[in-house]
């Protein structure tokens, strides 16, 4: 067997690569719907109509997809320069503790000033946290995907001590969870009567400015030849270090942002279970389409539909929620093959 | 500090010390031997979820003891199968991939346990390793008691430590293994099959992986959470690094961080009402990256480690 790069790569095939490794992702795992004693298309059919049978379940499924455009986006710009930030997680934390400091009555601005400063407070505070791998891998050379995985854990646990502790809301009942934030930082719903709200445009926002800086500005330029060859971007006059700090900052502040969104936006307060693997899960959406910040969209929509339906299914059949979980981890790895069969050619020889 | 003290001075303390270092020894040998023929395996978190649930499984479905830690390693070797097919066969990104495994373990794992048993809500438990005192060895005072009346696995898992080392620095296929993470090229050229080599590397390695995920739900406890490994995988590899990349100095800083942790239970009790718990649970993480600061400036990675080979690769 060979493996030999392909001189040129047809467009049909950058863009079939991830909807192959979907299909084959929903075929592989249709066995565990097999397993589990149910019908395989009935299941399908009832997890694409809990998911786009009507307006308020496509509500939901973009509810849902609002942080995973921006977990997705955090991963995309850093696996880009090859800043392998694990920790997104963490970042996400950080932006809604940012928010739970400043939005619950620490201070009080009309809506138009309160939820940018949110929003800016959050990005900040997730930059923050990526800052101390930064300067742990560019002064020490620690490798960053070890400690940004530990700083998710010690997140927590700092999460969880403030909920239960300091920042324990009184009128809670005894439950571990801050204080509500106030009118003003609440973003506001799209639509009425939904859980939709501004966060899902801030996303695609975030994804449009994204894809402008990474394609048409110097500093993505210096973000994409740092990823390619680091010592050739040096060598080229690149500050490779600097380039690094922005591109933690960006994924940091991106992440960050994703927390400030659930809290302000979706939940309403901080508790521990704010993220269900949003952090972890934005690998998968990044990867999902070669770090592409506008396909991040389709793929995070993609796969919030994956977990909406997997939820309603689970309650309606003996397939585990979990099967969400199969399917995303089963595309992310199918997804590194059919890339790579985009560039590359197999070809079997025998000797 | 006379706590301190105090707490050394007991058996009871090292026994605790001696529990928690054994799934990291596993697992942390698991990663060295991946990483010294050049393959990093990320996936390690969820090959230990994956080898405790299985494991466990195995014994509650009325399974023998050994048999489930065999099938735990047997799985966790198939996790290293893929890993390796799609990392040393098509050289793919071993950092995503990694993640990729980690996330479809933990995934393949809590789907089992919920298809097995859908209506538990407290995890039922299983009869696990008994503490097998050491003829002899258990009478000595002190040592006997906190050394030499463990589980089996403990057992296992301290006298892997010198058998890892003398294969990887005394056999013909140590040798292979090591050049495999130096210079492929060279191993190559000695009509060695570089794919087959890291291949097994990262299976063996990933066996003992599920088999330090195992210890957890078959010796220190008798159920599975999910969740339950909580981040042991990435402490590995922090301990692979701080130890850099030998087995012994790897049983010394497993130990030494076992030491740690269970102090913070201890001191918890003590300093309990002063200090939130969170601060002590927190403490693994932070002296994991702590240790690996401490040891960044002498690190000396194996230099092959994340470059793929191509079978007629050439410098």
């Amino acid at each position: 067997m060979r493996i030999e790069p392909r001189e040129q790569v047809p467009y049909w095939m950058v863009f079939s690569a991830p909807l192959f490794a979907i299909a084959a992702s929903l075929l592989l795992c249709s066995s565990f719907i097999v397993w589990a004693g149910e019908p395989v298309a009935a299941s399908f059919t009832l997890m694409a109509k809990s998911v786009f049978g009507s307006k308020f379940s496509i509500t939901e499924t973009l509810a849902r997809a609002t942080p995973l455009i921006l977990t997705g986006l955090a991963v995309a710009v850093a696996f880009r320069a090859r800043f392998w930030n694990i920790g997104a997680e963490g970042q996400f934390y950080f932006g809604a503790l940012a928010v739970t400091w400043l939005g619950t009555g620490l201070f009080s601005l009309p809506p138009v000033l309160m939820i940018p400063v949110m929003f800016i407070a959050g990005a900040i505070a997730g930059g923050a946290l990526l800052y101390v791998p930064l300067v742990l891998k560019t002064k020490m050379k620690v490798d960053e995907v070890v400690t940004t995985l530990l700083l998710n854990f010690v997140v927590l646990l700092l999460v969880s001590y403030l909920i239960e502790g300091p920042w324990k809301d009184p009128m809670s009942l005894g439950w571990p969870q801050a204080a509500p934030v106030i009118d003003e930082a609440v973003l506001p719903k799209l639509l009425v009567k939904t859980r939709l709200h501004l966060g899902l445009l801030v996303g695609i926002v975030m994804s449009l400015l994204i894809w402008f800086l990474m394609t048409r500005t110097v500093w993505g330029y210096e973000i994409r030849a740092v990823g390619y060859n680091a010592e050739a971007a040096n060598f080229a006059g690149i500050s490779v270090n600097a380039v690094m700090f922005r591109t933690a900052m960006i994924s940091g502040g991106l992440a960050g942002m994703a927390g400030v969104s659930e809290v302000a936006g979706l939940k309403g307060y901080l508790t521990l279970d704010l993220s269900p693997g949003f952090g972890y899960a934005g690998i998968a959406v990044a990867m999902l389409v070669q770090l592409h910040p506008v396909g991040v969209i389709a793929s995070a929509i993609f796969l919030s539909a994956i977990f909406v339906g997997a939820d309603s299914m689970s309650r309606a059949s003996n397939v585990p929620s979990y099967i969400a979980d199969v399917v995303t981890a089963v595309s992310l790895l199918l997804v590194l093959v059919s890339v790579m069969l985009t560039r590359y050619r197999i070809r079997w020889t025998c000797k | 500090m006379l706590d301190i003290l105090e707490i050394l001075a007991t058996a009871g303390f090292w026994t605790a010390t001696l529990r928690i270092v054994s799934p990291l020894i596993f697992a942390t040998l698991g990663e060295l031997i991946c990483e010294r023929a050049g393959v990093l395996n990320l996936g390690i978190e969820g090959i230990m979820t994956a080898g405790a649930m299985a494991g466990w499984m195995w014994v509650y479905q009325g399974g023998d003891l050994w048999t489930g830690v065999l099938f735990a390693a047997v799985i966790g070797a198939m996790f290293g199968l893929l890993h390796a097919g799609f990392t040393v066969h098509l050289g793919l990104s071993q950092h995503v991939t990694g993640i990729g495994i980690t996330l479809l373990a933990i995934a393949l794992s809590s789907y089992t346990f919920r298809m097995m048993l859908p209506l538990v809500t407290t995890p039922p438990k299983i009869v696990p390793f008994q503490v097998y005192p050491v003829p002899l060895l258990a009478d000595i005072p002190f040592i006997g008691p906190a050394v030499f009346s463990q589980t089996p696995l403990t057992y296992l898992a301290l006298f892997l430590v010198p058998f890892v080392w003398y294969l990887l620095y005394r056999t013909p296929m140590g040798l292979a293994v090591r050049m495999a993470g130096e210079n492929p090229i060279a191993v190559e050229a000695q009509g060695i099959d570089v794919l087959k080599v890291r291949t097994g590397a990262v299976m063996v390695g990933s066996a003992l992986m599920a088999v330090g995920g195992a210890f957890l739900t078959m010796s220190a406890f008798d159920a599975f959470y999910f969740g339950m490994i909580n981040g042991r995988g990435w402490i590995c590899i922090a301990l692979v690094i701080f130890a850099s990349w030998r087995p012994g100095k790897a049983l010394l800083g497993a130990l030494l961080f076992a030491a740690l942790d269970a102090m913070q239970v201890r001191m918890q009790q003590v300093a309990g009402a002063t200090i939130p718990y969170q601060f002590f649970l927190a403490l693994p993480y932070i002296l994991s990256i702590v240790a690996m600061v401490i040891m960044s400036r002498r690190a000396a990675y194996p230099k092959a480690l994340l470059t793929p080979f191509r079978k007629g690769d050439r410098i």
